[in-house]
């Protein structure tokens, strides 16, 4: 099941696929409203701002350099170890110059991998919010979208060394991340936690004595309203990355759309039972968490297990997911406002690994662990040490007069609600 | 603390590569990938208490 493999892909599946990928988009504006609602209302407008800048910005950059890395050809840059071929980058063409003259599965691939890049930026964008400068976030987008994405992309969709593990070392079907729950959203988890240890908390988040301050989202409609919007992109994202990269037949979509709804209700059910012990009603931004969190785990699961595995799977999302934003505010001091690291990274990676689990293929589960160690062993280090680089050129951190004001008025001039009454932030006394 | 535990993290990593490489079998190839993932989440215990540390100096 090597992605890209010369497999038949009838004109039909390419309409199929193209009107999917046209409404995937409906996912990454899903994200960015629950980015914002879970901001401050002072950082509203530099929020949204902010996730049209950083998804430019890593579009382009992708689309000059990052595609010429992730793409799949015969000329990929390899080494060779133990007498296998390790496959680890891309070579092909910069400036997408031969996107015209592609076979109509490669034109797909770029979309894909455009819009899956689009997403992966908002990511830690989310996690820096009420303190990450544009110019930085920019910076940030543009590395994630020129080199970083483009790797591990390559890896898992291009044909790279993950996905060539089932040819070379009996794996199963190689590293199988249908929706990408690992390039996308677990590489977005990892690089969330290097924004927020870079970054650093929001000031008088965590005060020298006692608990963390609370600073909850300022709008839960926006956040409930993203995730029924981004419930449309997610199951057009999964049913699309089916096709493309589990060559999954048009009969089987079905089956996708259904794992995708199941996880996410799955996920959604054990927050709000969660939460509802926990605080004695539930929680609406948590719930929100959740429900993402189930969606992170259909990308990995959606395309390869039944539908009672992928409601299993949101399920375990669901319960992981508020305690995992818990603890890491309380016990490890990580001041993630949109809760990315727990939504993305953990339950990406809980997905891959769950998806190895119920899979129906031999050896899947080492594949998929294997995706995991690197994500985590490998990606995570990289992304901390490139995001230390341009922390050292181009500061994350806004100064503390502009944090006072808020990052609208110092970025901007100006706020998103204008009318408001602003009251005075009792953590700067 | 925190570059020591981020630099243990590639150790778990190349751990998990090397069983793929010496173990054809399965069980010894799975235990060994669990070691390796084992080997990054100490690494990840270590950033993570790092991170606290700095941060409670710098409070």
């Amino acid at each position: 099941m090597t992605p890209l493999a010369p497999m038949p892909f009838p004109e039909s599946s390419f309409a199929l696929t193209l009107g999917l990928l046209l409404l995937a988009p409906l996912a990454i504006a899903g994200i960015a409203l629950v980015n914002t609602g879970l901001g401050r209302s002072r950082s509203a407008a530099q929020l949204l701002l902010g996730s049209l800048v950083v998804i430019s910005t890593a579009v382009i950059a992708f689309a000059l350099v990052g595609s010429a890395l992730a793409a799949g050809t015969n000329g990929d840059h390899l080494f060779h170890l133990a007498g296998k071929a390790w496959n680890w980058a891309g070579a092909g063409p910069f400036f997408l110059r031969e996107l015209g003259g592609a076979a109509p599965r490669m034109q797909l691939a770029i979309l894909f991998e455009l819009l899956s890049v689009a997403l992966v930026v908002l990511i830690p964008w989310g996690s820096g919010a009420d303190r990450l400068r544009l110019p930085a976030g920019a910076a940030i987008a543009a590395v994630m979208g020129a080199v970083v994405f483009p790797l591990v992309a390559h890896w898992t969709w291009g044909g790279g060394w993950l996905a060539q593990l089932g040819v070379n070392f009996s794996s199963g079907g190689g590293f199988l991340d249908g929706g990408g729950a690992a390039a996308i959203h677990a590489l977005g988890g990892v690089s969330a936690l290097a924004v927020v240890w870079i970054a650093g908390p929001r000031k008088g988040k965590f005060p020298q004595e006692g608990l963390s301050t609370a600073m909850p989202g300022h709008n839960v409609v926006y956040v409930l309203l993203g995730c029924l919007v981004a419930l449309v992109g997610w199951l057009a994202w999964n049913m699309a990355g089916s096709l493309l990269w589990l060559n999954a037949a048009p009969t089987a979509l079905a089956v996708t759309a259904v794992n995708t709804l199941l996880s996410a209700a799955a996920a959604l059910v054990a927050t709000f039972s969660v939460t509802r012990i926990r605080f004695g009603k539930p929680d609406a931004s948590l719930c929100a968490n959740g429900w993402l969190a189930g969606l992170v785990t259909s990308s990995a699961c959606a395309g390869l297990v039944s539908p009672l595995a992928a409601l299993f799977t949101g399920l375990v999302a669901g319960i992981m997911t508020p305690l995992l934003v818990e603890l890491f505010e309380l016990a490890l001091s990580i001041d993630d406002p949109s809760g990315a690291v727990s939504v993305h990274g953990a339950a990406g990676l809980w997905g891959l690994a769950a998806a190895g689990m119920f899979a129906p293929q031999q050896g899947q589960f080492i594949a998929q662990l294997i995706g995991v160690s690197t994500l985590l062993g490998l990606t995570l280090p990289l992304v901390y040490f490139v995001f230390w680089l341009i922390n050292c050129l181009l500061p994350f951190r806004v100064d503390p007069d502009g944090e006072r004001l808020g990052m609208d008025l110092h970025e901007l001039g100006g706020n998103a609600y204008p009318e408001f009454v602003v009251h005075r932030d009792e953590s700067y006394r | 603390m925190k570059y020591a535990g981020l630099l243990v993290m590639p150790a778990g990593f190349f751990l998990s590569i090397a069983a793929i490489l010496l173990f054809p079998a399965s069980p010894q190839r799975t235990a060994f990938v669990v070691c390796g993932l084992a080997v990054e989440a100490m690494g990840l215990v270590v950033a993570v208490r790092g991170h606290m540390q700095l941060r409670s100096e710098n409070r």
